[in-house]
Parts: structure tokens; sequence; C-alpha cells
């Protein structure tokens, strides 16, 4: 700040000079900038004039400081003025160069008086840094003798930075045109510093020199160094930081790039912030939403309000308990997504069945059941699956054999396995439906009916999900599908795997049917039991007797419940060509058998986890030191599906 | 994460499905105080938690004025009791680089590993079965070691070095912009750098030494072996590591808050460059 070198040559200056410098500053100041200060200085000025003018006596700084007191309404005034002038430049950069002024040894009330209405704060540290600086020099040995090579040192200092008041030689401070000039300021306007005001004193020459050169500002950068320092000055007064010289880079680096970016103004929108208020916005739509409808079931408590909503937030509650689960405002706006997606779609019963993380977006999946009799159909079409394709190209290789005469490529003996039916809606693994959406607020996208194939195919491999449903799963073995199949196909494999509850909680219904009816797959509902009186907790962990499977388990094959693909085969052999070798290749088909419903996981094969999915499925209950009451303890079992 | 920001870090942090129970959270609070008055810390992180089949071990770190030095691991079963683990040395990661399987929840199981052992006897190498019991302290310590070394993560800017040496938190950070925090290339790894020295000269120019110190996410191999997304409409990017599953590093634009957690089984996921 400043320069240091002059520091020692202008205090000793001071003395001398002291009467003079502040003289022809105060004239200089008066008439270049007309201060309101003026008039009450006005009928000092002309006493000092003659008089300083030739006084360059050496005179001690004590004496001087001492002979100044009684002329302290004088300083005073050149304080003020001094103030003043600071106040309209910025004052920032003076502090060393101030020294020599008796303003710093004059008490903080003078500066108060006048001058502050244009200084800052920054101003006031200064002069109080000035003060500081003001008291060591104080010290200094008085005795200078050399005035005059002082001022041509002083000069000569500025020399190089002096632009536009350059000055090779001293030139003594100048009379005035008309001294009756000072006395009106009015009309005294503002006029060209360098037509009017004589050559100031060196003192003040160096202060603009240095000034000016702070000023400067450069063709590849606009910021000067001057507004900069006052920036971050100004901030670091604003912001006390603890123990700002050690922050001092940062800052400044912090404060050049503020002056690159400023603030925009109020009235445009932040380009960055955008998709930010967008989405807040969609989210607002969902509470609005539901404080209409809130208002409305309001008014029909009295009927039976069973909603096909679930109480998400009271599940999630007991999931946080056991330290899984999403904030609560995450789950609370879940719950108003499905409070949306029930009112778009006929839907009977409703459940959050979970979220699954994705590369660029996650999915929410809720499940679904729609109500009895209503159709689906929104069928998504489903990719053409692999052993489709293979036929027609078998078929066409066969046309262009007949074309070619003369080499017959025999043909390929192979035919594609039989394509397992998928299962109907409504059982097996197609039991429910299932919606995913990105985040709440969006909409909500049906996923497709699971097929065999694809769980077969699911289960062979191991990939993340990217969060676009429509995006290809490139893997080996192929995949038939999107993502889209694909969530489905782990969404069937999770919850067949997963859900559990306590023993006794679901039991058969009292069905007649002959179990080898249905293929032996055992009996594939249930419903509550309503004597269900709960189990303790402690039983609850101790043994996996007590948790049982509720969802059904899929066989090998991708389905529940067993489908013999010969019988499919034959059908189709009689419409087909190749008769004769279709029979060769038939293999003997055992019946698939998997564990029946409600299953305890004490028969689980393996151990207690999947080792296939990435996440680890992991269906160990947990208690937490509050264990839950067991009329509730429904929810918990059904939680643990793999979060991915 | 930072234990003074706790409750707020573990909102941000939660999207990926795993946190913490309000008894635990409650204890966390208490007990991290404690633990940073006691052992003299200046700065306690809570590094997550690592899930075993019995029983979870809950792990904080404590951290001396130079933010990249040796950090001191502590875990605990119940958040109350914390107990100091030994540093992880080179040996142990290699000893239990044998061991795979979820942890089972008790520091003092050992896991049982056969080895062929090949020993001279005069003329002839015998190959004798050697089984090598490994406690579960010691996997436990170079799981937590190697984690910190492969996917920790900070912000460009969070930290600054001096020429002093020692590697400061940065309290003019006031965070990532939104452009720059979807970048993968403004988070670094917070760990001694290692592949900074290779960098060419062209790359070492566009650098600030004060802030460029650390390897960052980039270049990570497998490339995508990081997942970054933006939750709630931008106010929120989660880095999720895929390397190992159950890191999740969160940090909120345009504002301080920044940290990581581990919530998972403590498992590489050696299928990734298969999953991506």
């Amino acid at each position: 700040m400043g320069d240091p070198p002059p520091d020692p040559e202008t205090p000793p200056h001071q003395p001398s000079s002291r009467r003079s410098s502040q003289a022809s500053q105060r004239r200089s100041w008066e008439l270049s900038q007309p201060q309101p200060t003026i008039s009450e200085e006005g009928p000092e000025i002309p006493l000092d004039d003659p008089v300083l003018q030739s006084g360059q006596g050496i005179l001690a700084s004590e004496t001087n400081l001492q002979g100044w007191s009684p002329g302290a309404a004088l300083t005073q005034q050149e304080n003020l003025m001094f103030q003043a002038e600071e106040g309209q430049l910025g004052g920032v950069e003076y502090p060393s160069l101030n020294m020599g002024f008796p303003s710093e040894l004059q008490p903080q009330p003078y500066l108060e008086e006048g001058g502050i209405q244009a200084t800052r704060n920054a101003s006031l540290m200064l002069q109080q840094l000035q003060q500081g600086q003001g008291n060591l020099f104080q010290q200094l040995d008085s005795a200078y003798l050399d005035t005059q090579p002082g001022f041509l040192g002083q000069f000569s200092m500025y020399q190089g930075e002096d632009l536009q008041f350059h000055q090779g030689a001293p030139h003594g401070p100048y009379m005035r045109d008309d001294p009756a000039l000072q006395y009106s300021p009015s009309e005294l306007g503002f006029m060209p510093f360098s037509m009017e005001v004589p050559e100031p004193e060196p003192r003040e020459l160096a202060v603009q020199n240095a000034k000016a050169y702070l000023l400067q500002t450069s063709v590849s950068c606009s910021l000067s160094l001057y507004e900069h320092l006052g920036n971050l000055l100004t901030k670091i007064l604003n912001q006390r930081p603890e123990d700002p010289l050690s922050i001092l880079e940062s800052l400044n680096r912090t404060t050049q790039g503020e002056w690159f970016h400023p603030r925009l103004d109020t009235m445009r929108d932040d380009p960055e912030m955008e998709s930010t208020y967008e989405m807040a916005d969609r989210q607002k739509g969902l509470f609005l939403r539901s404080g209409a409808g809130a208002e409305g079931e309001q008014a029909m408590e009295e009927e039976v309000a069973e909603t096909a909503v679930p109480n998400i937030m009271e599940t999630a509650f007991y999931f946080e308990q056991a330290g899984v689960g999403l904030s609560s405002d995450e789950s609370f706006r879940i719950f108003l997504a499905l409070k949306q997606l029930v009112e778009q779609q006929p839907i009977h019963t409703c459940r959050f069945w979970g979220k699954i993380l994705g590369l660029s977006r996650s999915y929410l999946v809720a499940e679904v059941e729609f109500r009895e009799g209503e159709e689906e159909g929104e069928e998504v079409e489903e990719m053409m699956e692999g052993g489709e394709g293979l036929e027609a190209h078998g078929e066409e290789e066969g046309e262009e054999d007949e074309e070619k005469v003369t080499d017959i490529i025999p043909k390929p003996m192979w035919k594609p396995p039989p394509v397992i039916p998928k299962e109907e809606s409504r059982s097996g693994t197609n039991k429910y439906l299932y919606f995913v959406c990105n985040e709440p607020g969006r909409p909500w996208t049906r996923l497709p009916h699971v097929t065999p194939v694809q769980i077969v195919q699911a289960r062979k491999i191991k990939k993340f999900f990217t969060g676009y449903l429509d995006a290809p799963v490139i893997s080996f073995p192929p995949f038939p599908g999107n993502e889209a199949n694909y969530l489905r196909a782990q969404i069937a494999r999770i919850s067949a795997a997963t859900h559990i509850s306590p023993l006794g909680f679901y039991q058969f219904g009292e069905e007649e049917g002959d179990e080898e009816e249905e293929g032996g797959a055992g009996r594939d509902s249930y419903e509550e039991n309503p004597d269900f009186e709960g189990i303790p907790v402690l039983e609850l962990v101790d043994s996996m007797a007590n948790w049982v499977h509720h969802t059904q388990h899929i066989l090998p094959q991708g389905r529940c419940t067993w489908v013999n693909p010969l019988q499919k085969m034959e059908e189709e052999e009689e419409l087909g060509e190749e008769e004769e070798k279709a029979d060769e290749g038939m293999e003997e088909v055992e019946q698939e058998v998997g564990p029946p419903l409600l299953t305890p996981l004490s028969e689980d094969a393996g151990s207690l986890r999947t080792s296939t999915l990435a996440g680890a499925t992991s269906t160990v209950p947990r208690t937490s030191t509050h264990p839950c009451r067991p009329p509730f303890s429904t929810s918990i079992p059904a939680a643990w599906t793999s979060w991915r | 994460m930072d234990a003074e920001s706790l409750l707020l870090s573990l909102e941000l942090a939660s999207g990926s499905g795993q946190g913490l129970s309000p008894d635990r959270r409650a204890s966390l609070l208490t007990s991290l105080t404690l633990v940073k008055r006691d052992y003299r810390y200046d700065r306690v992180l809570f590094w997550g938690r690592i899930l075993g089949l019995v029983a979870d071990y809950y792990i904080a770190q404590g951290l001396s004025e130079d933010q990249l030095a040796p950090r001191k691991t502590l875990y605990s079963l119940n958040c109350m009791e914390w107990s100091l683990l030994p540093p992880a040395t080179e040996e142990m990661v290699v000893q239990t680089s044998v061991v795979k399987g979820r942890f089972m929840g008790d520091p003092s199981h050992e896991y049982e590993h056969t080895e062929l052992q090949k020993t001279n006897e005069g003329d002839k190498v015998f190959e004798e079965e050697v089984v090598v019991q490994i406690k579960e302290e010691t996997r436990l310590v170079s799981v937590i070691d190697q984690i910190d070394k492969a996917v920790a993560v900070i912000p460009r800017g969070a930290l600054f070095k001096t020429p002093f040496g020692p590697i400061h938190v940065n309290r003019t950070f006031e965070g990532l912009s939104l452009s720059e925090a979807k970048k993968l290339s403004s988070y670094f790894h917070f760990r001694e750098p290692v592949g900074l020295r290779n960098k060419t000269l062209l790359e070492k120019a566009d650098l600030d030494p004060s802030l460029d110190f650390m390897d960052s996410l980039e270049h990570d191999i497998p490339k995508g072996s990081w997942s970054i997304q933006a939750e709630r409409g931008n106010a929120l990017v989660v880095l999720r590591s895929l390397l190992w599953p159950g890191l999740t590093f969160f940090h909120a634009p345009r504002t301080k808050n920044c940290g990581y957690i581990y919530v998972g089984t403590g498992e590489k996921n050696t299928d990734l460059p298969f999953m991506l």
C-alpha cells in the first residue's frame, strides 16, 4: 500500500514543510474541490500565507505539534478538508503517504466532525492506522536539516510513476491567481485542476501521483488496483473473518472473481437456477393439489375413507427406526406423488415399493393393483423376442436355399427354444402393476408386464440402471428388452425373493380347489389373518422360521406357475413345416417345482443373501433399541428390499 | 461428514436410502463431541457405517490441523463407546484381500483362510496347507483405508495449500457454482495425490497450485465409476461411487455444505466394468 521508501523521508519534511504544505494544500484543495467546510476556514487563510511560504525553518516535530495545538482550529479544518477530499477520492491508499500530516496526531473527534460524510469505514480504520504510524514517527529524531534534498528526493521517487503530473524539477508553490476567489466557493465551480490551480506541494503531488498510478487500468483488465483493494478491504471489514492474514490470498482471489461475476440484476433470472425453480414449481403443484384434495376429504370424513394411498409417513417412521429410508420431506413428497397417481389411475391398492438408484437418475417405484375389471389398455409393445426373430431368419434362409440350385446349404437344424408364455395379469409375477417416476412431481410411467424369458436373462446379467426407461441394455447374454423391461424383471425378482411377513400374519383362504389342477404350484393367494396376535420381537429375530415369504417363488422357467413348453411346441409344429425333424430334437422336460407360498425363511437355500444382485439383498430383520409392537410388524418385514 | 453439521449432512445424504435411526443420531451427536475433546482432534468426521450380519460398525475419523495428514480411525458398535483402530499398513491390506463376503459384526471374529505355503526342507519343496487367522478388526481397518484412498471426495476449493506446508480448510469456500458442480473435474480425491506428477506441463499450467494439489475424479479408471446426480432440481448434487457401492458424497452448490458418508457392506464391486 503506497510506497514504503518515501515514508522515512516524508516525516522529515513534516516539521519543516508542514506549514507550507498544509497551507498550500488547503489552498489547492479549496480551489479544486469546493468544500462545504471552506467557509469555516476562510478567515484564517490569509494569515498563514505569507508566513508559511517563507517558513523553511527547521522545527522539531514536537514543537511543531505543540505549536499547532493552539492553532488546533486550523489543523482541524485541514483535517476536515483532508477528510472531505479523502471521502471524495476514496482515500484508501493514503495511509503511508498521509503519515506526515497532522491529522493522525489529532484525536478522533476531529475526524468525526465534518468530513465523515463521504468517508467510509475504511478511512476510519486508515486514520487509526495513520495515527499509529504517526505515533511511530513522532519518536523519530526531529533534527532534519535537509529539507531541500528531501524535496528533491521525494519528487524523484515519483517521477517514474508520474504520468500525468510529470515534473522534471521541483517548483515552488505558486501564488494563487486571486486570493479573493477563496471566499466564494459557489462561484468556483469545477475547474480543470491543471489550469487554475498552481502546482501542488510535493507531498500532495506525490499523493496524487500515487493515486493516479493506482487508478490505472490497462487494456486487458478494466479493474484498477485501487478499486480492487477497495473492494477487498471493504469485504474484509464487512465479514470480519478470523485471522484474515492467513486467508488474504484466497480473499484476494475471491474478490477478483467477484468483479467479473457480479451479482445479477434482481430483475433478471439466474440461468443456472432455472431447473431448480422449475422442479420446485412442479412440486408445488403436488402440494397444492393435495391441499385441495384434503379439504374435500375432510368434508367427507364420515364416510369410510379407504383411500388407496398408503400411509407413507407411518411406514417411513418405522423404517427410520431401523436406520433405513429416505429423509422425511422426501417421504412426504413421495406420499403426495402417490396420491397424485391414485387420482389419475383407477387404482385399487397402492404401495410404495421402493427406490432404485440409477446412474443419472433414480426410480421411485409404486406397486399398484387396478380395480377389478379395469382393462390395462396401455400395454407397451414388447420388444421382439429373440425366438421369433430367429425363426423368421430361418425361413429366409430356406428361401434363399431354394434359389441356389448348385449349392445346397444344409438347413440349420437348430430351432429356437419355445417361447414360454408370459403370465396373465394379476397372477404370478404379474400380480401387481408397477409405476415408476424419476422424482416426485414428474409423471408416472407404467412398466410393462414381465415375461419369463426376461426374468431368466435378468438372472444372468448384472447391469446398472441409467435412469432412462428407454435406454438399451447392452449385455451378454443379450437381454431381450430395454431398461424398462430390465427394471421390471428386477422388480419381479426382488419382490419374489424378499417380501416376507411374520408367520401367521397371512393365511391361506379356504379354497377347495384341487392342488394338482394348478400344476402343483400350490396356492397363489392369501389373505390377512384376522386372528393374528403377533409374535414377540425377540422370537422374530432369533429364528428365521418365524418369517415367511408371501410372494410366489419364481421358477427357473421364469414363471410362478409351471407351463410345459412342449405342449405349446406340439401345437406350433402342426402348423410349421419341419415336423419330422422337430420330433427328434424334443427333450423330456420335467416339471419344475418351487417352494409353495408362505414358506418360512429357514427353508431358503443358501445363505441369507443373494449374491447375484449388485446391492446386497438382506433378509435379516433388524431390531432397534425400541422394538415395534407386533400389530405393526408387517411394515418391517416388507422392508429391506435391495437398495441399489 | 463433519460432526458439527451432522444432522444437516445426514439429511442431505439420505437420498441413497441408508441413514441412521434417530437414537443413533442422537448418540452420535453426544459421543462425537466427547471424542473430539478426549483425543484433541481438530475436526471429527463421521465416516459411516459398515453393515455386518450380526451388528454394524459405526466409524468416525479424527483429523488434525493438516487435513491430509494420516487420520485416526475409531469404531463403535453402539455409537457411544469408541475404540481407536490401528493405522493401516500394506501388509494388512494384502493379508485381508483374501477375505470375501460380508462382515460379521463382531470385531473379535476370525476368518480362517487356508493358504498353500511352500516350505523348503532340504532339497524337497513341500506345499503345506496353512490356516491363517485373520481378525475382523484387521479387515475393518484395511477396508476403511481402501475406501478412503479410493473414493473419499472433496470439492475443489474446499482445501488450500500454503507454502508453509499444512493444508487448511478454506474458510472462504463458498461452494461450487452449478455448472462446476456437475463436472467430475471439480471434485478431488481426499488423499495424497498419486497421479499429479504424471501430468504434462501443459495440463499443469492451468492448475492453481494452492487449490489443485490433489487428484481429480475425472481420471478414475474405469471411466464412469462415479454416478453424478442432481437432486431436488439442482439444489443438491450427489456423487455415488460405483466401485464401492454405498459411498455417497453430497454437495449443495453455492453453499459450504458438503461431505461424504459410506453406508454399505464393505465389499468392493469387482464386477464394475461389466455393469457399466
